[in-house]
């Protein structure tokens, strides 16, 4: 009896080990990442390589500056087109989706989030490149929307849920109207969330490739012209990383380095928004 | 006239949600017909066969995607068998076993390594994971497995194996965030029923805590096989893009992703350009399909919730 205690304990011992290390293991690719990402890329990172353009191949020297400003310019496309739809359906499902349609917005949304990006690139093509004629990076922001749309929804709708209904039900007392009661008093409450589900959604947008491919397309020159193909941080790093050039390469880690860092700006800003909110998790 | 505003505001402001809301259905619905209207010379042309034949000849505009779907499957579940133990090792350990000043910070790290970018994982892969393939893990798999066909032939570097291993990154996160949320929706009476029958604490996780979470914890699993059917970037930079069918994990191989995301652009022909629509299409369907189950698997368990969206 007593043998069989200790060794049920010692299984349970066993067992925390056990997952204790699968949770090590599956956290230190990410360590091995980082590790890598600034021990190949810092060296690379000086002021021009955030002001210059690419130089031609072979020559050294130059910068992502192109890439850096059309990640700026896609990202800001997409978010002019996917904030206002994305917050307002988050708001309706969390106002008015109690019913089927409700139901139906939230599925769609969810079974969307999980869309290959890739196959939203070739369907904004067909929408927005091949009519035109020529790439752009309109195109690319199109793309992108699409992508943050079901994210930005799911994450307003959790947000504007998060309020407490005592809010809402004071401002209808006082005699406000409920559309004013929706926006002035619970998504206003709500807003700190609903920016850190932007924050989020842009910095997986960032980072994303497969979409623009055939949308902004890619320039070597530096443009900000929004009906031309433009540069992004994730497409250079693509057309360097399997490039032939030496060159290329540490241009391409320093590049990741960068776009990298940029996500993590993001993410611990969204953390540092909501943090009040998780703590007591 | 306040009355007035009212009446007129309250009705408008739910119109223009709902219109909205609208729209995230027709893009879906939207995305699916233009797949389907592309790829309709082609899967007319070859029909069924386009599934199971695997010459792809754009020379000869014969086009057959058995060997991209084969890979796309074999290389997701390659990562599944992977990231599978280590992603619900992360989500047990976390609600479990962790101390508290202990899970917010790994958590965040978990969450984190869903923010990379896929771009960024495939550089790695191509200039980090394949050389320490090359030197760490397939000498010894060779040595032990090498008489099965799995593990036959050269390694070529950019191979099956490469793909099934960065996916398998890549997933782990995802998985293990959804589970997470998953075992966190486990009523805490579930656990202290079975401790205050006596159970270890891995009996009460085993035997009272993953039974209860069962649907959840599958659905988070096909989530991720989801995530990684349809990945791209990553997948393209180490599968070595070759249409070829073989059952050698060393050697390389092709995705239905990858192959969009490199002859696309190449595609000069309108057959051409309508087979990779096709390939599209199967893929959109295929994910669709396992996303839409997976989340009905999760909703049984957190209802209704957004259950992964901080791992986005």
């Amino acid at each position: 009896m007593r043998t069989r205690a200790l060794r049920r304990r010692a299984k349970s011992a066993m067992m925390t080990g056990v997952v204790a290390g699968l949770a090590l293991l599956a956290v230190l690719p990410l360590l091995m990442i980082f590790a890598d990402l600034v021990h190949k890329g810092a060296t690379s990172i000086d002021w021009n390589f955030f002001v210059k353009s690419p130089v031609p191949a072979g020559e050294s020297g130059g910068g992502v500056a192109n890439a850096i400003v059309g990640t700026g310019i896609i990202v800001a496309l997409a978010c002019l087109a996917g904030i206002p739809v994305g917050v307002g359906t988050g708001l309706f499902l969390a106002e008015y989706g109690g019913g089927r349609l409700g139901w139906l917005v939230r599925f769609v949304a969810d079974v969307m989030n999980g869309t290959p990006s890739i196959v939203v690139g070739i369907s904004a093509w067909t929408w927005l490149v091949r009519p035109a004629g020529h790439f752009s990076a309109m195109a690319g922001g199109a793309a992108l929307a699409i992508l943050m749309i079901p994210m930005l929804a799911r994450t307003t709708e959790e947000m504007v849920r998060l309020v407490p209904n005592s809010l809402r039900e004071a401002a209808l007392a006082l005699g406000y109207p409920r559309w004013r009661t929706s926006l002035a008093i619970v998504a206003r409450t709500a807003l700190g969330g609903i920016v850190t589900g932007a924050l989020v959604a842009i910095a997986r947008i960032a980072g994303e490739t497969a979409p623009l491919l055939f949308t902004a397309l890619g320039n070597l020159n530096f443009s900000t012209t929004v009906t031309e193909p433009m540069q992004t941080l994730s497409l250079q790093i693509y057309v360097y990383a399997t490039g032939p050039f030496e060159e290329w390469h540490r241009v391409a880690w320093a590049a990741a380095l960068v776009l990298m860092g940029m996500v993590l700006v993001l993410s611990l800003t969204a953390r540092w928004a909501t943090r009040s909110r998780y703590a007591s998790r | 006239m306040r009355r007035h505003t009212r009446n007129l505001g309250d009705p408008a402001y739910r119109w223009i949600l709902t219109g909205l809301a609208v729209l995230l259905p027709l893009l879906l619905l939207a995305v699916g017909s233009q797949l389907a209207i592309s790829a309709a010379p082609a899967l007319k042309k070859f029909g069924l066969g386009f599934l199971f034949k695997t010459t792809w000849d754009p020379v000869a505009e014969v086009y057959g995607a058995a060997p991209m779907i084969f890979g796309t499957i074999v290389s997701s579940l390659l990562a599944l068998i992977i990231a599978v133990p280590l992603a619900l090792g992360v989500a047990i350990f976390l609600t479990e076993f962790a101390p508290r000043w202990l899970r917010q910070p790994v958590g965040f790290l978990v969450e984190l390594l869903a923010a990379v970018p896929s771009v960024v994982y495939g550089l790695w892969g191509v200039f980090v994971l394949i050389p320490l393939l090359r030197t760490i893990a397939v000498p010894p798999l060779r040595a032990a497995l090498g008489w099965t066909p799995f593990f036959k032939g050269v390694f070529y570097g950019n191979s099956m194996l490469a793909g099934g291993v960065i996916l398998a990154i890549m997933i782990v996160p995802y998985i293990a965030a959804v589970s997470r949320e998953v075992l966190q929706a486990v009523p805490a009476t579930q656990r202290e029923a079975a401790l205050g029958l006596g159970a270890t604490r891995w009996e009460a996780v085993w035997s009272a805590v993953l039974p209860y979470g069962r649907a959840g914890i599958i659905g988070a699993i096909m989530l991720g096989f989801g995530r990684a059917l349809g990945e791209t970037m990553a997948v393209t930079l180490v599968i070595g893009n070759r249409h070829d069918l073989g059952a050698s994990l060393l050697a390389p191989a092709y995705t239905m992703a990858a192959a969009i995301a490199n002859e696309f652009s190449e595609a000069t022909t309108q057959m051409y350009l309508s087979a990779l629509f096709a390939v599209g299409l199967v893929l959109f369907i295929i994910t669709i399909t396992i996303n839409a189950l997976a989340r009905l698997l999760v909703w049984r368990v957190a209802r209704g919730a957004a259950v992964g969206s901080k791992a986005l």
